[in-house]
């Protein structure tokens, strides 16, 4: 039986409500000196907490907002500017099922409709799914390892700002009539220079790069963080299961989008300066591009889906009160979901004509796939087999993923057949399928990580009421939705098509399937007036509303910029439950410098000290030149030379040394005072 | 005693070479997603072989292989100063940090200027089919990284002159180096695919 950590001296929040005065301290044991101890260690905290709030805390004012490498600070703007890309593209998804609620309607015209329907996946895809399954990561992760901010927390800022700025691009563009028209995998020849002239789909490519690099450079933040970050103790077979999930999906994203961006860049070429790479004529081949974006694609889905099964892992231990069944067989399972993930591409390109030989191939490792998709299902199952479950909102989305992602996953196995892909290919049977998997797979479990860490993020709990409306709105929706989209592909109905004769029999089911997506936008809208509701009168949360086992829950909500008051050791998996109570924590590091613990990659020992740099701006300069490289190469290839010249001068500028390091050993200080020989033996000596 | 059991760790070092810096985590990331790319884009240029009966097709003749050659030995021969450089750094040898580096960059900037021939010998222009885009499109890929990696090892260099010169900045020396490893050995399997499997294919 889990126990409610009791011990009040990990309570470090700055002065708030939520925490209790600093007489509250247990002082259970009997003794005048004992109580001196704990009364003068108060003291000691006291002082300790003001002095991190400052060392750590952003800078007053706008500047400070724009300065900010706080990963809470980054991650909760990360987090808020996907959502409002959901939102967007939601609204582009609804805009849509108005124009196909009635045949031959003309509420939009084609090459409108043409636009909306590459923009939706390129925001759902780009700007929300990938970005917002990253930006979870960087708020919890170093929480959950108990550490004090992400690794390279100015790489993390730009990160974000490259990644707002592609986004608003690709919207300007949009609004402009320069949006994206050729869909959101932008297939040549149609989106290559002879069929798509101007600048609409270069637009497009340049967004990919946009979301790349921000993607890219998160990817290694969290790696770093995992592997280097971890509270002395979690070695790597106690770590949460939601940042092993956050762990494959990072290295997945390292063999995933280089291929995109690089393949957006020949795509590029081939517009622009008139290379040839997926022209016919002169020896290119569009397959190319088929293989190298679904080399990228196919990851791309377990790059959303894998974190989300994190989610999925985190909440349910706590809602049944028990330790997750089968740890080591998740983690094998999401390594290797990672893995086959990288094989499945060619399932996408069914009907391209390839080689009977290879299709057969891929057919068997897409049906290999559902193995270990079936261990994790089973895992979780058993787990709430053997608990006490409790309904609240979180696990409320954790069963409508069960139902939508299984429903999905059937209709996949079902296409990994080639005949009866052929069969369905660019029909909506095919939009029903990732439909269930993506929303039924990702958007449910993120929507329930919303309600379970929101008393987290805000310090405040959501309504349970609102809640519960929520996930019903949206369940009901979403399956009113896309349910009937199978028959309609089964009926015929092909995808991107903007309008249609009536008399062919899916009238009606697109009328429902319109219904449904009211529905499933009122959900969303229930969602945002429950925020913001309980932003401002929720109960207020305290440290473990929920009695949750990870280390997140072991310091105030919301945390103070420094995490943790101290950085504290762990002693095994589940950590707020199996600890003893006087779990030891660390102390030794400097609190008026930025200074972090590095541990080693396996068993998390403690290693070395490292200082974390201070807020600037330089990343946000860096973001800003990087954009206008970015976008002036659209315009004339030229860009590439000058346009570099701003970002390598703020690149220079942001790595150019602002203070001395507090470090213990200077070298030139320590050769001046004891000599050559002395400095080597204590480099030498480190261990 | 106190009332709390604690880990000190003030006695441990703040910094480190080897793989156990946050930064050789962040080079080695750099080095595992643009060894992605480099992956791909062989793989592109095999795959656009196949498209045609000839490589290179039609009258093109392959690139000349004296620059190729010369710049592979100029590129072979810096891993020598770079060796050394590394060494330095991790015994925080500034002066010899400092010349080893001059050196590499000088052997860098001499690959750099044999590159310009190179592309001049390469015998075929990137729009004037898809193996010449590819092969173009490789090259510009590798002199990007050294580019990249020229300017860092400049800057590098000015502050080991202007200092602060920190632990850290040895540790930088160092990861310098291990890129620039990344950036030679990218080069070789790119040299036998551009020079040599026309030849042979």
């Amino acid at each position: 039986m889990p126990r409610r950590k009791s011990e009040e001296d990990k309570k470090d929040g700055p002065t708030r409500a939520t925490t209790p005065p600093p007489g509250d301290e247990p002082r259970t044991d009997t003794g005048d000196s004992r109580a001196d101890e704990v009364l003068a260690e108060t003291v000691v905290d006291e002082h300790e907490r003001a002095l991190l709030e400052k060392t750590w805390s952003n800078l007053p004012g706008f500047w400070g907002q724009l300065t900010s490498v706080n990963h809470k600070t980054v991650g909760s703007r990360f987090i808020t500017t996907a959502f409002v890309f959901f939102i967007l593209g939601g609204i582009l998804a609804v805009l849509m099922r108005v124009q196909l609620a009635r045949p031959e309607n003309n509420f939009l015209g084609p090459d409108l409709y043409n636009q909306i329907f590459t923009m939706h996946g390129t925001t759902m895809m780009f700007l929300f799914a990938v970005p917002v399954m990253e930006a979870m990561a960087v708020y919890l992760v170093p929480l959950m390892l108990g550490t004090r901010n992400i690794a390279f927390p100015r790489l993390n800022a730009y990160g974000y700002w490259i990644y707002l700025f592609g986004g608003i691009m690709l919207y300007v563009a949009f609004v402009l009539n320069v949006g994206p028209d050729a869909g959101w995998f932008s297939y040549v020849p149609l989106s290559g220079p002879e069929y798509s002239p101007g600048k609409r789909v270069d637009f497009w490519a340049q967004l990919i790069t946009f979301t790349e690099v921000s993607a890219l450079v998160v990817a290694t933040e969290l790696i770093t963080t995992i592997f280097k970050l971890r509270a002395p103790g979690m070695s790597l077979n106690r770590i949460p299961l939601y940042v092993w999930s956050v762990l494959v999906m990072a290295f997945m994203i390292f063999f995933a989008m280089p291929t995109v961006a690089l393949t957006s860049l020949c795509l590029m070429l081939d517009r622009l300066v008139g290379t040839h790479f997926f022209n016919p004529a002169e020896g290119g081949d569009p397959i190319l591009w088929q293989h190298l974006f679904w080399f990228f694609g196919h990851p791309e889905v377990y790059i959303i889906f894998i974190p989300a099964t994190g989610f999925v892992s985190a909440i349910i231990p706590t809602f049944v009160r028990r330790p997750i069944f089968g740890y080591t067989a998740l983690v094998l399972s999401l390594v290797s979901t990672g893995f086959i993930g990288f094989g499945l591409w060619v399932h996408h390109m069914f009907a391209a004509g390839l080689p009977a030989m290879g299709e057969s191939f891929f057919t068997a490792a897409t049906m290999m796939i559902v193995i270990p998709s079936g261990i994790q299902i089973f895992c979780w199952i058993a787990t709430i087999w053997g608990g006490r479950p409790i309904f609240k909102t979180p696990m409320l989305f954790v069963m409508g993923f069960f139902f939508t992602f299984v429903l999905g996953g059937m209709t996949g196995v079902m296409q990994a057949s080639v005949p009866l892909d052929l069969q369905v290919h660019d029909t909506y049977f095919v939009v029903a399928h990732f439909h269930y998997v993506l929303i039924g797979g990702s958007v449910f479990p993120l929507f329930g990580a919303f309600y379970y860490w929101m008393p987290k993020f805000t310090g405040r709990m959501m309504s349970e009421r609102l809640g519960k409306l929520n996930f019903w709105l949206m369940f009901v929706g979403f399956n009113l939705t896309f349910f009937p989209m199978h028959q309609l592909g089964l009926k015929g109905m092909t995808r991107r098509v903007y309008t249609y004769q009536s008399g062919l029999g899916w009238a009606e089911m697109n009328l429902l399937a319109t219904a449904g997506g009211v529905l499933l936008t009122l959900g969303v809208l229930v969602f945002v007036v429950n925020f913001f509701k309980s932003r401002r009168t929720g109960a207020v949360a305290g440290d473990n509303p929920w009695g949750a086992s990870t280390l997140e829950w072991a310091t105030s909500s919301p945390p103070p910029v420094y995490n943790f008051l101290h950085v504290p050791t762990v002693a095994g998996r589940d950590t707020l439950w199996t600890q003893p109570d006087d779990q030891p924590v660390v102390t030794g590091l400097r609190s008026d410098v930025r200074q972090v613990l590095v541990t080693k990659v396996l068993d998390a020992e403690p290693d070395h000290k490292s200082e974390f740099p201070e807020p600037t701006i330089w990343p946000l300069l860096a973001a800003l030149a990087t954009t206008g490289l970015f976008i002036s190469t659209i315009f004339t290839p030229w860009a590439v030379v000058w346009g570099s010249i701003p970002v390598a001068v703020t690149l220079i500028g942001w790595f150019w040394p602002k203070k001395r390091q507090a470090e213990e050993h200077p070298p030139e200080e320590v050769k001046e005072k004891i000599g050559e020989q002395a400095a080597l033996r204590i480099v030498e000596e480190a261990p | 005693m106190s009332a709390r059991r604690t880990i000190d760790v003030s006695e441990l070092p703040t910094y480190a070479f080897g793989h156990r810096p946050l930064t050789w985590w962040c080079t080695m990331s750099m080095i595992l997603m643009e060894g992605t790319m480099f992956v791909v884009l062989l793989v592109s240029y095999f795959f656009l072989r196949t498209r045609v009966p000839d490589w290179p097709p039609g009258p093109t003749s392959p690139p000349d292989l004296f620059w190729g050659t010369v710049n592979t030995l100029v590129i072979l021969a810096s891993c020598v100063p770079n060796y050394f450089a590394e060494k330095a750094a991790k015994r925080l040898d500034l002066r010899r940090v400092r010349l080893w580096m001059i050196v590499t960059l000088a052997f860098a900037v001499v690959f750099a200027v044999v590159r310009v021939y190179e592309f001049r010998a390469l015998n075929c222009s990137y729009d004037q089919n898809a193996y010449g885009s590819i092969v173009w499109l490789n090259m510009g890929f590798h002199t990007a990284h050294l580019l990249t990696d020229m300017v860092d090892t400049v800057v590098l260099i000015a502050l080991m002159f202007i200092g602060p010169v920190e632990g850290k900045r040895f540790v930088d020396v160092s990861e310098n180096g291990m890129y620039w490893y990344f950036v030679v050995a990218m080069w070789l399997p790119l040299y036998a695919v551009i020079y040599l499997a026309p030849r042979f294919m």
